[in-house]
Formats: structure tokens, sequence, C-alpha cells
């Protein structure tokens, strides 16, 4: 088999194939680990039972939380009013500090757990003032 | 027809990923059989393609360009339209691919009143061109943060950029709203305009429809039909380290995105995405115009017995001097 310029072409073919199969690569160095949210606060366990749950549905947080937190962002922000009803009727008070992380205590082993396995920064903090650690952090 | 025949094509790549999926459970088959089949396909066709073009002769450099060529010191050489140098070739490839430079000289052409052919610039399909290709390469690369443990600072640094408007959450990005508009515009200008109907084939429009419905679902699993992204990672991280695993509670939505990349990927060696490799190994782009210098010797000549009049002379010097022929050498 005669190639052309086969020297040129050949380095572009490996570079090629290289990028393409980096990941693989990459991975198999350093191939990480899942993450495991972490949802065993003291204040969590404290709970009763039937209380132990979030304002909405689990499956609809796990993929729709940030969706949730900014439209509660702009209802309590932008038309100053803060209270929430879920689906299943409740009053609940719009706040991040004092709703959400009130039970998730835990932002390193919760909310980071993921964000940082995903690489997101979420710029909730630019604003609100991250909460001290209380069970599991660092 | 080419037209219809993509769109039920690709419609029916869609409803095979449901039913896959949706009915029949096959979350193994969607999620790791057929993108490793994939990413096969596309490592070892796209190479065997290139080896085939690499096997082809260049006898020539091919002087068709648009620029004054190296002569006189006092004339101008336009290096870059006519470069003379690797280095000027270099400057002419990397215009070439990053700003798709022959593009930019596209023209329309009409038949006005007279009868009288009118040519004008058009710069929209280069325009378009470059907008959609630049924002596929940024997405590619964003999603590079499902196939890395730690994300390359690079890969948070385009994400970053890309999401800098900041509208919403999850954070838009520029790049998905520059993407679909680029390539809705590619495709109604390839149906509104009669002549470039006229030469549009299913080859044509396949691709179109394939990389439009590969940038709607993605739409629709970050802003409007949202999945279980974390899961979506560890499927990736499982199939980089060789380990694959299905992960429960993954929205259909994403085997089916998943499924018509894994077809575009497939295609890739087959079609005209080749433009990818060939774009590097076009005669016209990346030789050097040096025809007048540098003798470039034919590879296929076979050899040819020549006789040279020295080998002649020596021959019959003899006889020429005895009928009085005039001789070079004595």
């Amino acid at each position: 088999m005669k190639l052309y310029d086969g020297g040129k072409i050949i380095t572009g073919l490996v570079i090629f194939v290289g990028l393409m199969l980096s990941p693989f690569i990459l991975g198999m160095a350093k191939p990480g680990e899942k993450p495991d949210p972490k949802t065993d606060t003291p204040e969590i366990q404290e709970m009763e039972e039937k209380d132990r749950k979030c304002v909405e549905p689990k499956e609809f947080m796990r993929t729709s939380h940030m969706v949730f937190i900014d439209s509660w962002r702009d209802q309590a922000l932008r038309d100053g009013d803060r209270v929430y009803e879920n689906s299943e009727g409740k009053e609940i008070d719009i706040s991040l500090q004092n709703t959400c992380m009130k039970c998730h205590s835990n932002k390193k082993k919760f909310c980071d757990e993921c964000h940082n396995y995903m690489a997101v920064k979420p710029y909730c903090w630019d604003c609100h003032i991250v909460p001290e650690e209380k069970e599991g952090g660092v | 027809m080419g037209l219809g025949f993509s769109l039920v094509a690709v419609l029916t790549l869609v409803l095979i990923a449901l039913g896959g999926v949706g009915g029949a459970n096959l979350q193994y088959l969607f999620g790791v059989i057929i993108p490793y089949a994939a990413i096969a396909t596309f490592i070892v066709g796209f190479t065997l393609k290139v080896l085939g073009w690499a096997k082809v002769p260049v006898p020539f450099r091919i002087p068709t360009t648009s620029g004054q060529m190296k002569s006189f010191p006092w004339i101008n050489h336009d290096k870059f339209d006519n470069p003379d140098t690797t280095g000027q070739v270099v400057g002419r490839m990397l215009l070439e691919v990053l700003l798709f430079r022959s593009l930019f000289r596209n023209t329309k052409t009409e038949l006005r009143d007279g009868p009288r052919l009118a040519y004008g610039s058009d710069k929209w399909l280069w325009l378009a061109g470059l907008a959609f290709h630049w924002s596929f390469l940024v997405i590619v690369l964003r999603h590079l943060r499902f196939f890395f443990a730690d994300v390359p600072v690079l890969v948070q640094a385009i994400e970053g950029l890309d999401g800098f408007l900041q509208v919403g959450a999850p954070l838009l990005y520029i790049t998905d709203v520059v993407i679909i508009s680029a390539v809705t515009y590619l495709f109604i200008r390839r149906v509104i305009i009669p002549q470039v109907r006229y030469i549009s084939l299913p080859a044509d429009y396949f691709p179109l429809f394939l990389i439009l419905g590969i940038a709607i679902t993605g739409v629709l699993m970050r802003y409007f039909i949202r999945i279980h992204v974390v899961g979506i990672k560890e499927l990736a991280m499982g199939l980089v380290t060789l380990k694959p695993v299905v992960p429960e509670g993954i929205g259909v939505l994403f085997y089916i995105h998943m499924f018509i990349v894994s077809t575009l990927r497939m295609y890739f060696p087959f079609s005209k995405l080749m433009h990818m490799g060939g774009v590097f190994l076009s005669p016209t782009r990346n030789l050097a115009n040096n025809n007048r210098r540098q003798r470039h010797e034919n590879p296929w000549n076979y050899d040819v017995k020549v006789h040279t009049y020295e080998a002649y002379e020596d021959e019959f010097r003899e006889k020429m001097k005895e009928s009085g022929l005039p001789v070079e050498k004595e």
C-alpha cells in the first residue's frame, strides 16, 4: 500500500484517533466515584417518619430542583410573595435558607456532591450566605 | 422526495428508540451496545476513508487560486490565496478550517430583466455555516463534562462562557439557540431557493434532520422535559471506563438523543460529513503553488526508455564524421 504524503496524513489520523479516544484513556486512568448525596442530617432524623419528605416529590426535585428554586426566587423577590402551595396543598415559606437548608443543613454532602460531579456551579451563593455545615461536614 | 424520505427516516429512528426503550425496555441495547458500535464504526470508518484518500496520487500542484502567485519582487504576492511556502499553506488552511474563507466568497446569481445576468455578494450561507459549525464544536466540547471524572478547566471555561447570559436555571446556553437557528436557516434556504432545492438529495436532508433532531432532543432534556442528569453521567462514565452500567430512572428522551447521535456517528464515514477530514486533504487548499520553482513528478509515470542525443552521437560518431556531419564532441 503506497501512501502519498503518508507521514503527514498518519500524524493527522493519530491526533484524531487520540482525541476521540481521550475520554476512554483518561477515564480508565481516573474513573472517579459516583455521587452519593446524604439526607441524614440531624434535622431530618429528628423528624417523624411521615414528615420526612421534601416540599415536592423526590423524583421531581432530582431532575427539576433548579427550575423550582429559580421560580421560588422570582416569586419571592420579584413578586414579593413568599407563600408556596405544594402539590399536596400545604403552604410553605419560600426561603432557601429557612426552608431548603433547614433540613439539608449539609451543603457539602448534599448540594455539592452532585454539583461537583457534574461540574455545575450554581450561583445561589453569590447572594446567599453559605450555611454552616452540621452533619458530615469537612 | 429527498426531503420527505429523510424526514420519515429520522422520525422512524426516534420511534425505534422510543419503542425500544419505552416499550421493550432495551436500555442496555440503546445505552451501551449501540453507542459502542457507533464509536467503533466512526473511528474505524473515518480512518479507512482517510487512508483510502491517502492512496490517491496527487500528480500536480493545482494552481486554481484567486490571487497573484509569487513572481517578480515588484509584483505583490497574495500569500494566503496563492501560497508559496508551507507556512503560507498552513495560514490558508487555518483560515479555511476556522473561518470558512472560501465560502466567504459565495455569490448569488440572478437573471434580471433584459435579460441580464447579475451577480451579488451572499454572506448568509457563510454566516449560518460558521455559526452552526462553531456552536456544534462548543456543544461537543461542553458534553465532555459527562466523560471526565475531573472536568477539564477548558471545558468548564467554555461552559461558563456559553451560559454567560445567566438566563434561567439551568442556564441558557447561547450555542443552543445559535445551532437551532442556524440549522433551521440552512434547511429553509435549501428548500426555498429553487436551484438549491433542485440539487438537494436525501444525503443533504438526512444529516440536517439528524442534527436538528439531536439539537431538539438535547434542548428538550435541558430546558423542558428534564431527565436524571447524574444518572446520565454514571452511564457515560461506565462507557468510557469499559464498565458499562445502566442506571435506573433515566428518561426515554435521553435514549432517543443517544440513538440519533449514534446514527450520526455510524453514518458519518459513509457520507458527505467526511468533509471534516476531507478539508485537510483538499489539493486545492493544502498544496503550495510552486510549480514553476519545483519539479513535481507524476507518480504514475512508468519508466520511459529514452535515447538522448548524447548517447546517439556516441553510437554514431564515427559514421557521422565520415559523412561530414558536425558533432558536438570530437
